[in-house]
């Protein structure tokens, strides 16, 4: 295992960063590097950064983020209507807002530990989904979901003459005049997830990150050693629901509509299945996870029957239908079945992630090096 | 007046009343041993001075204030640490993180957003945490997971994370159970080091050698309640105690 000292973790943030910037170039080989998906991998990257802050540090598991996720987008809309194109706005008030949420969800749901804990935030995030669709209509406007009109006040941007005019049509959401579609969208969301994983990293070495660790270590001690496990608990949850908002602001900056559905409960298990699959409580597991269920989603998702017949057409024609009908389950709509298959490979035989895939493979290699007794090698607990 | 005061405190569980009446004036930078048969509601007792368990009637004062009411952080904040029967420590972290969690929660209070600097180079923390971990032993192991150590090095680690607190009573439920002969010695001379600092402490313990190297005064209970008290001399010799001992087979 690296230790976390100052100097590896400048380099694994100048790593990272390269990384992320380059990633037009390096995931071309593999067909990943447009810009709709990038973002993707960025916005999902920062929902599951700020998810493993309250999950990989303090345990607590919830099952609602995805409401902050809609919050997050809502606002965003809301302030690309009332007051302007600009994304600063909507990222700030998207935040802000999610933030405000997360700290009526989580005082309430922090009440309890473990299940019942995991199943309050379900149910909060069900609740927000059900009151979108109905009484919350004239706000979320409910099935259709909410978008812009051409005759959307936006305030300032009238008051100063800011809009963008892109002809007769709805301006485009941007950053000071430059349009947020295409790469400069996503290099917007990649510099904001650069700066969520540098917050992450200096939240997981502080004091106040070690107090959360101290919290899914032993609750009991905590209080006995004098501090308080409230509003240790309750701060990462309004920080992680924050990056959740972040996130769905930056959806609604990249495509700004914002629906109901993406408060679902399914939205909500996505991003623990990333975690998970990444490496829960590691820096960098969460969105390598993100990235993993994004770029397999986009292809699994694209396949269609047509598509399989075309792959499998060397067969002779009974078996083609017959192997197309099995593989056809796996695919398309049926994507989440290889999502289910892929998690359940991964919970049983690297219950760490793909982080701790990486850490054995790394030994492997080291140990061929140097025959060196490893004492200190415990992977981090999957919980 | 001492510096806690335990007034007919009460406490049963359904039918059992595991603590009767108990009387207990522990004074200041004393050490103060309670033994007594298994059962007898010692750690019942501890764990209603702690905020574990609530007292069915009867007061608790510390240092002047009450002690019941409030929340177990706030006894500690207070000035009150415990070394519990089953040590209980931060399993999954490194025995230096175990050890600089109190030192922190002493400098920093119950709560603080401290979330932008770095624990591990907060370096008057970290030093104060080194140099209790050498204080028990354990500096060689400092990166250790400490859920991993041996029962008796769990309790040695368990006495440094209170320690490091300096609080003003400390309370140890039988803190050499586990451990070797060496080790109880050594925990032994530690506990009368500290003593000099003028930590006040109450000692359950079986092991009368223990007992009898550091208490000052020592309080018999039997079936929840206290039913000697005096010099360790002069409990060694007292019937009733060799009787709740079974014929003193301990003694
Ligand atoms: N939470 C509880 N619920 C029910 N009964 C309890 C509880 N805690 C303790 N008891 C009972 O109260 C009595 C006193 O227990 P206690 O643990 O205080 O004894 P002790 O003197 O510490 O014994 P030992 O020397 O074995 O540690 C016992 O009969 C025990 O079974
Ligand atoms: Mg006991």
């Amino acid at each position: 295992m690296i230790t976390a000292t100052p100097r590896n973790d400048l380099l694994l943030m100048v790593f990272f960063a390269i990384a992320i910037l380059t990633m037009p170039i390096w995931l071309s080989p593999i067909g990943a590097a447009y810009p709709d998906l990038l973002q993707r991998f960025a916005i999902y990257g920062i929902f599951a950064i700020g998810f493993n802050l309250l999950f990989g540090l303090t345990g607590y598991l919830s099952f609602g983020h995805a409401a902050f996720l809609g919050v997050g987008s809502y606002t965003a809309v809301w302030s690309f209507k009332l007051l302007s194109m600009s994304v600063v706005p909507a990222v700030l008030f998207g935040v802000i807002t999610s933030g405000l949420f997360a700290v009526v969800i989580g005082y309430i749901s922090l009440r309890r530990s473990g299940i019942y804990f995991s199943i309050l935030t379900l149910a909060f995030a069900q609740m927000s989904y059900n009151l979108a669709y109905s009484v919350l209509t004239p706000i979320t406007n409910g099935e259709t979901g909410l978008q812009l009109a051409q005759e959307d006040p936006r305030v300032f941007d009238n008051l100063f003459g800011t809009a963008m005019e892109s002809g007769s049509g709805i301006p485009p959401t941007n950053l000071f005049g430059l349009e947020m579609s295409g790469y400069s969208g996503f290099y917007f969301c990649a510099v904001l997830m650069i700066i969520g994983f540098y917050i992450s990293m200096r939240i997981t070495r502080s004091p106040f990150g070690m107090m959360l660790k101290a919290v899914k270590s032993n609750q009991n001690r905590m209080s006995y050693t004098g501090l308080n496990t409230r509003p240790y608990t309750l701060a990462a949850f309004v920080i992680s629901g924050m990056y959740a908002g972040l996130a769905g602001s930056l959806l609604a900056v990249t495509d700004p509509l914002a629906g109901a559905e993406r408060m679902q409960w399914t939205a909500s298990g996505e991003v623990v299945l990333m975690t998970i699959l990444g490496g829960v409580g590691t820096l960098m597991g969460p969105v390598i996870g993100a990235g993993v269920i994004k770029y397999f989603e986009n292809i699994f998702s694209a396949f269609n029957d047509d598509a399989l017949h075309e792959i499998f057409s060397f067969l002779p024609d009974v078996l083609q239908d017959g192997v197309v009908a099995v593989v056809g389950l796996f695919v398309g709509e049926g994507w989440h079945l290889t999502l289910g298959a892929l998690f359940v490979i991964v919970v049983v035989f690297l219950p760490g992630g793909i982080m701790e895939g990486i850490g054995r493979l790394s030994r492997v290699f080291s140990q061929k090096k140097t025959i060196e007794p490893t004492v200190k090698t415990r992977a981090q607990p999957g919980e | 007046m001492g510096i806690l005061e335990v007034r007919d405190v009460n406490k049963s569980f359904g039918g059992l009343q595991a603590l009767n009446n108990v009387q207990l004036n522990v004074e200041e930078g004393s050490v103060h041993a309670i033994i007594g048969p298994n059962g007898a509601g010692k750690s019942t007792f501890l764990n209603c001075l702690v905020g574990r368990l609530t007292p069915d009637t009867g007061s608790v004062t510390f240092n002047g204030g009450s002690l019941l009411g409030i929340t177990p952080h706030e006894i500690n904040q207070a000035g009150v640490a415990r070394v519990f029967q089953t040590p209980e420590i931060f399993g999954d972290l490194s025995l230096l993180d175990n050890v600089i969690i109190p030192t922190f929660a002493t400098r920093d209070g119950s709560f603080t957003l401290n979330a932008w600097k770095r624990a591990d180079q907060d370096w008057e923390v970290r030093e104060k945490a080194e140099h209790m971990l050498e204080d028990v032993g354990l500096i060689e192991k400092k990166d250790a997971i400490a859920g991993s150590l041996s029962r008796g090095d769990k309790r040695r680690l368990e006495l440094a994370m209170c320690l490091v607190q300096n609080p003003k009573l400390l309370l140890l439920d039988e803190p050499t159970a586990g451990m070797s002969r060496a080790d109880t010695n050594n925990t032994i001379d530690l506990l009368k080091r500290i003593g000099k600092r003028g930590i006040t402490k109450i000692i359950i313990e079986h092991d009368m050698h223990v007992v009898f190297s550091l208490a000052n005064k020592v309080s018999v209970m039997a079936q929840g309640t206290v039913i000697a008290e005096g010099l360790p001399e002069d409990i060694k010799g007292d019937p009733r105690v060799q009787e709740a001992y079974l014929g003193g087979a301990h003694l």
